[in-house]
């Protein structure tokens, strides 16, 4: 592989087209200039940052600092896909439910395929670990987070039903069955889309990466390939921890609807 | 517990249930929102409770239902409401909210088994098409809804029925329609708790009235 190195003045000229964005924000009045000049500058700060933590994290080649940077990197996984819904479960509901599934899913996605399919020497190695489970968690926690949503608006909206259910001699499993399943369908759906899309309507980005870095396209489909592969996985496994995680908490020892364990805006009162 | 006593909040009441025989029992039923509720139901009795709106009528018959959080002692048929799973004891003290809930789209698909012959079978008595029942729930009209969905509460045959407005969306005819289906489950030994705005329904059903007062019940 020889990667084209990019010196700075090659960055700066492509930088050009920031500045023009700037210049369209004024002409055109969008009021963005402020946001965009922000953004960019939180961009490169945040991109040069991680890279030096990276290559530092490289050098070292410590399987616990390894493990710490991915343990950060679940726990501020975990914390979005609490943050997405506008229900809240209790106080740390939320967080207890998208930490555990995103962490679950991930290490076990990662191990797997670290130790039989890619299997680096030793097989926690910092430049192959860290960066299959950046990409496997930002992948799970999308799953994650739109299946901690889908079952707590769920629930909120379909409380009527669900009740009608339990009160008409329903387990409570079997009243929640269909709530379920939707959550399930609608986390899974995203990597499905991808998957169907991968090569024909979008070139993946972890392919496109390795083609720029002189990989031969073929073995860069193939690492695409065993991505999705993972990626599927690892959303589904997060998906189905979610929603029974959820569920269990929407419930007690005699079966009831626990609504009143969800704290929002529009929070559900018994009439 | 002194034999006799139907209500604790007033002992020496008309009507004398004795509690050996008691088919619904609560005995200090509360939560942090209602209660303490005690009141002993024979069968074939029906209880009229009556009340504003949010006074806790429905929260009374969500924890005799075991719906709600709540503590102290339900029994059926001296049975402790603890020794049943859930499940069960809904099946048995059965509770129909006053807005129901679907959860197909068709209505018939909310009668398993033979529950759907029963349906079949008894819509025309309270004023329906039979054909209804193969309609979308979401085309079907308030009024029409409230009825199926006692029909699916009935054709179940619980024991003991928790009756949420039974008939708030009907017109005088489909509710004198209910009220005969209701009287003849009470002959044959059904129990059930009734909460009803209309105080002539409430004279017409109820054995017993009682009214609903700052989340405790006063007899009427």
């Amino acid at each position: 592989m020889n990667p084209i190195l990019l010196s700075p003045g090659d960055i700066a000229i492509s930088a050009v087209l920031i500045v023009l964005d700037g210049v369209l924000s004024l002409v055109l009045r969008l009021n963005l200039h402020r946001q965009l000049a922000i953004a960019t500058v939180r961009m490169v700060v945040q991109l040069v940052l991680i890279g030096f933590v990276l290559r530092f994290v490289f050098a070292l080649s410590s399987p616990l600092v390894t493990l710490a940077v991915v343990v950060v990197m679940v726990a501020i996984a975990g914390r979005e896909v609490a943050a997405r819904p506008e229900q809240r479960l209790g106080r740390i509901g939320n967080y207890a439910i998208g930490a555990s599934a995103v962490a679950l899913a991930t290490f076990l996605a990662a191990t797997l395929a670290l130790t039989t399919a890619i299997r680096p020497q030793p097989w926690y190695d910092p430049r192959y670990a860290i960066p299959l489970a950046g990409i496997i968690l930002g992948n799970v926690l999308n799953g994650a987070s739109l299946a901690l949503d889908s079952m707590l608006s769920g629930v909120v909206r379909e409380r009527p039903a669900i009740e009608a259910q339990l009160a008409l001699g329903a387990t409570f499993g079997a009243a929640i069955r269909g709530l379920v399943r939707a959550s399930v369908r609608r986390a899974l759906l995203p990597i499905i889309n991808q998957m169907s899309a991968a090569g024909i309507i979008t070139l993946p980005g972890i392919m496109t990466g390795q083609i720029l870095a002189g990989m031969d396209p073929l073995e860069a489909a193939k690492y695409q390939i065993l991505l999705m592969f993972l990626l599927s996985g690892g959303s589904a496994l997060a998906a189905v921890v979610v929603v029974y995680l959820t569920a269990m908490r929407l419930t007690d020892d005699r079966q009831r609807l626990r609504i009143d364990r969800l704290t929002a805006a529009h929070q559900g009162r018994t009439p | 517990m002194p034999r006799g006593t139907t209500d604790a909040t007033n002992p020496g009441e008309a009507v004398h249930i004795d509690a050996s025989i008691a088919r619904l029992k609560l005995a200090g039923l509360r939560s942090n929102l209602a209660g303490p509720f005690d009141l002993a139901v024979a069968p074939g009795e029906c209880i009229a409770v009556s009340g504003p709106s949010g006074s806790g009528k429905s929260l009374l018959l969500r924890m005799i239902a075991d719906l709600d959080p709540n503590e102290g002692d339900v029994s059926l048929d001296g049975r402790n409401r603890r020794d049943f799973s859930p499940p069960s004891w809904r099946r048995d003290v059965m509770y129909s909210a006053a807005e129901p809930g679907w959860w197909l789209d068709i209505a018939m698909q909310h009668f398993p088994g033979p529950t759907l012959t029963f349906a079949r079978e008894n819509m025309q008595r309270l004023g329906l098409a039979p054909g209804l029942l193969d309609s979308p729930v979401i085309r079907l009209s308030t009024g029409e809804r409230q009825r199926i969905a006692l029909l699916r509460v009935l054709a179940l045959d619980p024991p003991v029925l928790l009756l949420d407005e039974p008939t708030a969306a009907l017109d005088q005819d489909s509710t004198a329609r209910v009220e005969t289906l209701l009287r003849e489950r009470l002959a044959g030994g059904t129990t059930v708790v009734m909460v009803s705005h209309n105080p002539e329904q409430a004279a017409r059903l109820g054995h017993r009235r009682f009214f609903m007062r700052d989340r405790r019940l006063v007899a009427a």
